[in-house]
């Protein structure tokens, strides 16, 4: 293991359990479709039952790719958050990202009828609500970003993006207080968290979103490795400190605010997956940490997403309570494990 | 406020040097400016004859390489892999190690006897054996200048006098520049080719006997307090 080791086997692995919880979660539902039916309608073979291929083109293929994007986009932004942050509680949501993308998206919907005289084009349509919790995010990561510059107390900093979320929430309650019926319901069904309602259309940005953000980790691999010695280490290597540090905040704003926009703010995964990820793969080298965390978050998101349409039945439980249930018990696992915080 | 001023010094191919005095004399703050941490306050700095801001931060990590008081970020990095890291100027955009990393690598973890720990993570180690990975990783990086801010704290004397010795023969064999802070006077003084004694006065650099010919050591400390004995190279308390 000392010398390169390549993971393939590691990787080969991961990929198969995805690809089995992948063709699980398309068979599985309110109504069960065959395993064979649903390879059949798959790969277009047509089926005698039109309404299956229905029901898997239209809704259970778009929330699986999604399941699968939202996994592992969160999981990723939650590994370079806990990189850059040197801290193993850093993750979208409890650093405040998430909350900051609810504020976007609670002002977008609900505060546009306060502010409907400077905002009468109302056209609040897909893009207009990724554009304003993206911004959300960014602005809140900004915040913790400049607070964290001054305490380096890992407690201190998570207690910080705690307040932050409390701050949000508070706006978000004041907006709620004076906003329309309908329009509370619908900012509260978007922070339940889902991953069903996506279209072909919104599933295309996100997927967009979410591809910029793997490109710009990637290109920050040598940082990324670096900021595992600690900021002046990685300086007398030679790398760009600045720089570095804006391509990694934007590619975690891009991943957890675009992600939070549409499927709402999902809780945990980004934490918990890459804590996950180096129990099954013990290195730290972001070269096999990135695709590895990818594949991990994709392929829990898509058991907790299979978990929640309660197979069999009519009713959805909300995702973000399912992710809240695994993810919790890993954080609190993590804690009296090891006591020390390592990442 | 102004704490030491006037210091100038030199250091050429192959010399091992240490930086002494009292807490809070700037020990680490002139350390931290020559490897260009936080900006000089006044007065120039050179390398090769070139000013230091002059190269750019890529060239820089091909110049000068350290090893910090600040503990690593991520201890859960394994050994290999945080040696690995020093080859991270030399390297392509994802990293990757050529057949020269490695074999540079390898060297530098026969020289420093590293073996029995490639494979272990860093919080398994104790103090004395991260800070030989630290230094390994510094000598990986293959710098002409190595500094080192108090190499040797939290390790008993047997461990000072191993990585103190293990400077000088890397100074001496490889030809390399070292400096480094330390409140080890005494054991600096038998091992250091030269040696910056920053009082605020005199801030005197020399080679270790003539410092002693010359008295230096003798007001480092508060006199009432503690006294330099110059046939031993020691302090004495004063009761």
């Amino acid at each position: 293991m000392t010398n390169q080791s390549t993971y393939s086997f590691h990787f080969i692995g991961l990929l198969i359990v995805l690809l089995i919880c992948f063709v699980i979660n398309i068979c599985l539902g309110s109504v069960t479709i065959s395993f064979i039916d649903t390879l059949k309608i798959l790969f277009g073979s047509v089926s005698e039952n039109d309404s299956n291929t229905y029901i898997i083109w239209q809704y259970r293929l778009p929330k699986a790719i999604t399941a699968i994007l939202v996994g592992g986009g969160l999981s990723l932004s939650g590994l370079l958050m806990q990189t850059l942050f040197r801290n193993p509680l850093a993750g979208p949501y409890v650093l405040g990202i998430s909350s900051g993308a609810s504020l976007g998206a609670a002002l977008l919907i609900m505060g546009t009828s306060l502010f409907s005289g400077a905002l009468t084009f109302s056209a609040f349509n897909d893009i207009t609500l990724a554009i304003a919790s993206s911004l959300g995010s960014f602005f809140v990561l900004s915040l913790v970003l400049v607070v964290a510059a001054k305490v380096k107390d890992t407690m201190a900093l998570l207690i910080i993006g705690l307040m932050f979320g409390s701050i949000t929430a508070a706006i978000v309650s004041v907006l709620s207080y004076f906003t329309k019926a309908e329009k509370l319901q619908r900012y509260i069904f978007w922070s339940f968290g889902s991953l069903g309602n996506l279209s072909w259309v919104q599933l295309l940005i996100v997927a967009l979103c979410t591809m910029i953000g793997i490109f710009l980790s990637i290109i920050s691999i040598k940082p990324l490795n670096a900021f595992l010695l600690g900021e002046n280490y990685a300086k007398s290597l030679g790398i760009g400190l600045q720089k570095s540090r804006y391509i990694i905040i934007v590619a975690t704003g891009l991943l957890a605010g675009s992600i939070t926009a549409f499927a709402g703010p999902i809780a945990f995964v980004g934490l918990a997956v890459p804590h996950i990820t180096k129990q099954l793969i013990h290195t730290t080298d972001h070269k096999i940490q990135i695709p590895a965390v990818l594949c991990c978050g994709a392929t829990l998101m898509l058991i907790c997403d299979t978990i929640a349409q309660l197979p069999g039945s009519v009713s959805v439980l909300p995702i973000n309570a399912i992710t809240s249930i695994l993810g919790a018990p890993v954080v609190i696992w993590l804690l009296v494990r090891k006591r020390k915080m390592i990442f | 406020m102004v704490i030491a001023s006037a210091i100038s010094f030199q250091l050429k191919k192959g010399e091992l040097a240490a930086i002494v005095g009292i807490n809070g004399i700037g020990k680490s703050t002139l350390l931290k400016t020559l490897g260009r941490f936080q900006p000089i306050i006044s007065g120039s700095i050179k390398i090769e004859g070139k000013e230091l801001s002059t190269y750019d931060y890529l060239q820089m990590a091909s110049k000068i390489s350290v090893v910090l008081t600040e503990s690593i970020a991520s201890k859960n990095l394994s050994v290999y892999e945080l040696l690995a890291l020093g080859r991270q100027p030399y390297t392509n955009w994802l990293g990757k190690l050529a057949d020269t990393d490695v074999s540079i690598i390898n060297k530098s973890i026969a020289l420093l006897e590293l073996e029995p720990f490639l494979d272990k993570k860093c919080f398994q180690l104790s103090d004395g054996q991260l800070q030989r990975v630290l230094i390994a990783r510094a000598l990986i990086q293959d710098t002409d200048i190595i500094l080192l801010d108090e190499p040797t704290t939290h390790l008993d004397l047997y461990h000072k006098v191993q990585i103190l010795k293990l400077l000088k023969s890397i100074a001496h064999e490889t030809n390399k520049t070292i400096l480094f802070t330390s409140h080890e006077i005494e054991l600096a003084i038998q091992l250091c080719d030269k040696m910056l004694i920053l009082d605020g006065r005199e801030n005197a650099f020399n080679e270790p006997c003539k410092l002693i010919e010359n008295k230096n050591f003798d007001t480092l400390f508060p006199t009432d307090t503690i006294s330099f004995d110059s046939n031993t190279g020691s302090f004495r308390i004063k009761k």
